[in-house]
């Protein structure tokens, strides 16, 4: 770790460089492990330590970014020099709205040095329990364990400075049986909070349940999703839609849905940075404070997250979500989603369910189709036919071609427990609980 | 450096590894992105930094470290020993590598103008011309072009007497236009899908692509798009794939199936596994007789083009697919072993910070034999479709589902009406085997794709795939209500 002090230093370092313009510092460390394991055995485990510094440099309208993980003097007069020769070959952007200024940012906790210090040993010991249980069992499991901590730290040219430490632990593994698995994952700043072997014992139960699996015919079918399915369907939700760029654009899925009822009265999502039941980090990537931000209430669309640039075009000011400048071109990003809980649980779920699927995850989900947020997938992991309130057995994977905007408008229960996972898509923290809906579109099957 | 790098691997020597290996890269790149008239991004990224992989007790560690010094090359090559002992606590299968691996040399990317010699101003140049060119056709939501330039320069050591130098070159870019209206967006890219077309080599493969000449007709083809009739639902018809799209396909079905490490169980967690298990090994009828399908690093302008891989095996060619017959994967040098098969240079890692993985290097459908105005001609009926908008293919890479920009109705051996939300769906091998017909070398382009991801951390290589447009009987065609 660096700390607030050497950061500031580094800083202000960069910012002296730019008295002929002005500019934009982001620094990021990461000290970070993992321990991968595959056939019951550890056969991967890594560890990266490095630290990445971007400047953002302005000269009035104009802009240049450049960045380096040289944090000498030499490296940062490099990475100053071409950020301003960028910013010199750039025509100027008539919409660019200008560096923050200074603002206070709420405290939170988001670090904790024991999850800092995790050794590869005690990496192992975890990893060797869940191997160890999924031998006894003649399974086959595999997956990854990683824990480590970082360092944000944004400052501008106006005298923002704005620094966050953090930690992070994520276990997740896939137990196969020859015609089966099952998989889990848990996600946490504490790395106490993972419970690697009451996960691994979960994928264990999945992939020895899901033995010997039947074909059946695709179609729709009612379906009951753990929430890995449901942290897939808000992180596709985010990436085409959530975000102001996409709506000015004219791609979101919330295009012609903002203020409409368009999903069930119990889909209500929201963005906030400052929650520590999520990943919490209380300034975006120019340093403006993030806003908790209403994006579905009772099933109705209220709007984007923004940053300083979208939020100029549109009239609305930042709520805080901005990416880091070399992924700037996306525009703004929710990145710490929670979906409303409700009053259910999985087993009155599945019970309440006189034919229908329990599905335990979505794979390899792509877009086929803006409007509506149509997407296509596979099913992985443990699906399993629900006959008159009862898991009845096993099947075969399938593929859907679903909106899951549509999808949402027929949601029939929530849970009442809802889970933390980063996300598989940009690595952001979602709190998520498990859905029923009415109907899901399956539209092919493997051998 | 080398003085450096031997540091390392004299340290994890003494200190007990069996095996160890160092990479030193310093990867540079320069980007710029034009969005409808303004640049939106002009950046310039660089990172340097070694990463040091040991085998001890049997088992791997990897430890990496941004800062090159003596002192911190100390620090990281007892951290990767460290890692690797740990490793060993659950470890099953001791590591063998095989015959040992002594290159030397040097290699670099072969071109004729350095890309980083091209002023800023004259890179913006071509970007703002295909912007201003787009912008003449009426009916556009968005326009967006971009280009990617990158000089990796990596080192390579080993305990067995290894050392090599490479400088690797890469240009990429694209244009891209949208059109919204009618309950429809639209996307129309060139030369590739997502506006990303990339190769190995130096200013004038960008040059070559024309991005201006070309912005009006995809930009008029998206407005069109709007109004184009849908593809036909639910049919069973005969496709023709354009060559981008097919090279996606290659990638999608066989680039990963033949990855040994994903027949072996190491990927299952994440990438996942394949349908191509090792009994399968040259007695499995993967596709058609005109199925021909080869790995190499050696080819021109692809991304999978080097000079030696990261264990610091030769670049080389080897079927995957040979007259439709399953021949060979993708491997490293420990699953080689275990395969009683030698490496074919398919270890990468994506920078210095990652350890190596299988990942593909070109992985190419050989051309065949016809001429494309040929193949049209001899359809009675069916789809022509072109570059990718969608991907999805399932954990052991079987049953897909692509979907395409663009599409056209072919009837009676022409080209017809535009078709827009054109899908495919399918099982690999019944897909393979359904192909009848591979256009010939005239048709025959080296595409890029610069965004594949695997591997725990996650890490995004650099592939290449050539590819020609081919025909394939008895898809099922349409998914979309």
């Amino acid at each position: 770790m660096l700390g607030e002090k050497e950061t500031r230093k580094i800083c202000e370092n960069v910012l002296a460089r730019c008295k002929d313009g002005q500019a934009e510092v982001l620094l990021n460390f990461t000290d970070s492990s993992l321990t991968r394991f595959a056939n019951n055995t550890i056969h991967q485990n890594v560890a990266e330590r490095d630290a990445e510094l971007s400047v953002r440099f302005f000269i009035g309208k104009q802009m240049g970014t450049a960045s380096t993980n040289r944090l000498d003097a030499a490296g940062l007069d490099l990475v100053v020099e071409r950020a301003r020769r960028n910013a010199q070959a750039s025509p100027a952007d008539p919409d660019y709205p200008g560096l923050p200024s200074p603002a206070q940012y709420p405290q939170v906790q988001c670090f904790d040095p024991s999850t800092a210090a995790y050794t590869p040993e005690g990496r192992a010991q975890q990893v060797g329990t869940v191997c160890r249980l999924a031998d006894e069992k003649g399974l086959n499991a595999s997956g990854a364990f990683s824990t480590g901590c970082g360092e944000l730290v944004i400052a501008n040219s106006n005298g923002v400075f704005a620094y966050h430490v953090s930690s992070s632990a994520d276990f997740q593994s896939v137990v196969m049986a020859e015609d089966a698995s099952g998989r889990a994952h848990g996600s946490d700043w504490q790395a106490s909070r993972v419970d690697v072997e009451t996960l691994g014992r979960q994928a264990i139960e999945t992939a020895e349940r899901g033995r010997n699996p039947r074909k059946i015919e695709p179609g729709e079918y009612p379906v009951v999703l753990e929430h890995y399915v449901t942290e897939d369907i808000l992180s596709m939700l985010n990436f085409y839609g959530m975000g102001a760029l996409s709506l000015l654009e004219g791609r979101s899925w919330m295009n012609e849905r903002i203020g409409k009822k368009v999903m069930s009265d119990q889909v209500t999502i929201w963005d906030d940075g400052l929650d520590p039941a999520g990943t919490p980090l209380p300034f975006d990537f120019e340093g403006v404070p993030r806003q908790r931000v209403e994006i579905v209430t009772q099933g109705v669309p209220v709007g984007p997250v923004y940053d300083r640039y979208t939020g100029a075009k549109a009239g609305k000011p930042s709520t805080g979500h901005a990416l880091p400048p070399n992924a700037r071109g996306m525009g703004p990003v929710a990145m710490h989603l929670f979906m409303a809980a409700g009053s259910s649980s999985l087993e009155e779920m599945i019970r309440t369910t006189e034919r229908g699927l329990y599905i335990n995850r979505f794979w390899y989900t792509r877009l086929v189709h803006p409007s509506a947020c149509t997407i296509t997938g596979m099913t992985r992991d443990g699906v399993f036919m629900i006959e008159n309130g009862e898991i009845a057995y096993p099947v075969k994977n399938l593929r859907f071609t679903q909106s899951y905007v549509e999808a949402l408008d027929d949601v029939q229960a929530v849970s009442r427990d809802t889970h933390l996972l980063l996300g598989e898509y940009g690595g952001f923290g979602m709190r998520v609980p498990a859905l029923k809906l009415g109907h899901f579109n399956f539209t092919g099957n493997t051998a | 450096m080398k003085t450096l790098m031997s540091r390392a691997l004299d340290l994890a020597r003494l200190r007990g590894a069996q095996y160890a290996d160092i990479r030193v890269v310093h990867n540079r790149t320069e980007n710029i992105s034009v969005r409808d008239g303004v640049v939106d991004g002009l950046d310039a990224s660089e990172t340097e930094g070694f990463g040091v992989r040991v085998l001890a007790n049997g088992a791997w560690g990897f430890a990496s470290s941004g800062q090159l010094n003596p002192a911190e090359v100390d620090l990281v090559t007892d951290q990767a020993l460290q890692i690797a002992r740990a490793s060993a606590l659950v470890n099953r299968q001791k590591v063998d590598l095989g015959p040992a691996v002594t290159s030397q040399g040097t290699y670099t990317t072969p071109y004729q103008t350095d890309p980083f010699s091209v002023s800023l101003e004259d890179r913006l140049a071509v970007l703002l011309a295909a912007d201003a060119e787009m912008a003449k056709v009426q009916g556009l939501r968005t326009r967006a072009s971009n280009l990617s330039l990158q000089h990796e320069h990596k080192y390579f050591a080993n305990t067995e007497g290894a050392f090599t130098e490479q400088n690797l070159y890469e240009v990429g870019g694209g244009i891209q236009a949208m059109a919204v209206g009618n309950g429809e967006v639209q996307m129309r890219s060139y030369p590739n899908s997502f506006a990303r077309q990339q190769v190995t080599g130096g200013w004038e493969a960008l040059l070559s692509w024309d991005l201006p000449g070309n912005a009006q007709r995809i930009g008029s083809e998206a407005v069109a798009l709007l109004t184009a009739e849908p593809c036909p639902r639910n049919i069973t018809t005969n496709i023709i794939l354009g060559g981008a799209q097919l090279a996606l396909q290659v990638h999608e079905s066989c680039g990963h199936p033949t990855e040994l490490d994903r027949v072996y169980g190491t990927e299952a967690a994440y990438a996942g596994t394949s349908f191509l298990t090792t009994e399968k090994l040259d007695t499995f009828q993967y596709g058609s007789p005109v199925v021909n399908l080869t790995a190499d690093s050696l080819r021109p302008l692809g991304l999978g083009t080097f000079g030696w891989d990261d264990e610091g095996v030769p670049a080389q060619s080897s079927p995957l697919v040979k007259d439709g017959l399953f021949v060979g994967y993708l491997m490293s040098r420990e699953t080689a072993s275990r395969l009683g098969r030698t490496s074919n240079a398919c270890m990468r890692a994506s920078g210095w910070n990652r350890m190596p993985i299988i990942r593909m290097v070109n992985v190419s459908l050989e051309p065949g034999t016809w001429d494309f105005d040929d193949l049209v001609a001899d359809t009675d009926d069916g789809i022509y479709m072109e570059l990718n908008r969608s991907w999805s293919i399932d954990d052991k890479r079987y049953n897909f589902q692509f979907g395409t920009e663009i599409g056209y109705e072919i009837k009676n051996g022409k080209m017809g009406r535009m078709l827009r939300n054109c899908t495919y769906t399918g099982l690999t091998p019944e897909f393979w085997n359904n192909c009848d017909a591979v256009c010939n070398q005239k048709h025959w382009q080296m595409w890029g794709t610069p965004n594949c991801g695997k591997g725990q951390p996650g890490q995004v290589a650099h592939t290449g795939h050539g590819a020609a447009p081919a025909r394939f009987r008895n898809i099922k065609v349409g998914v979309l209500k």
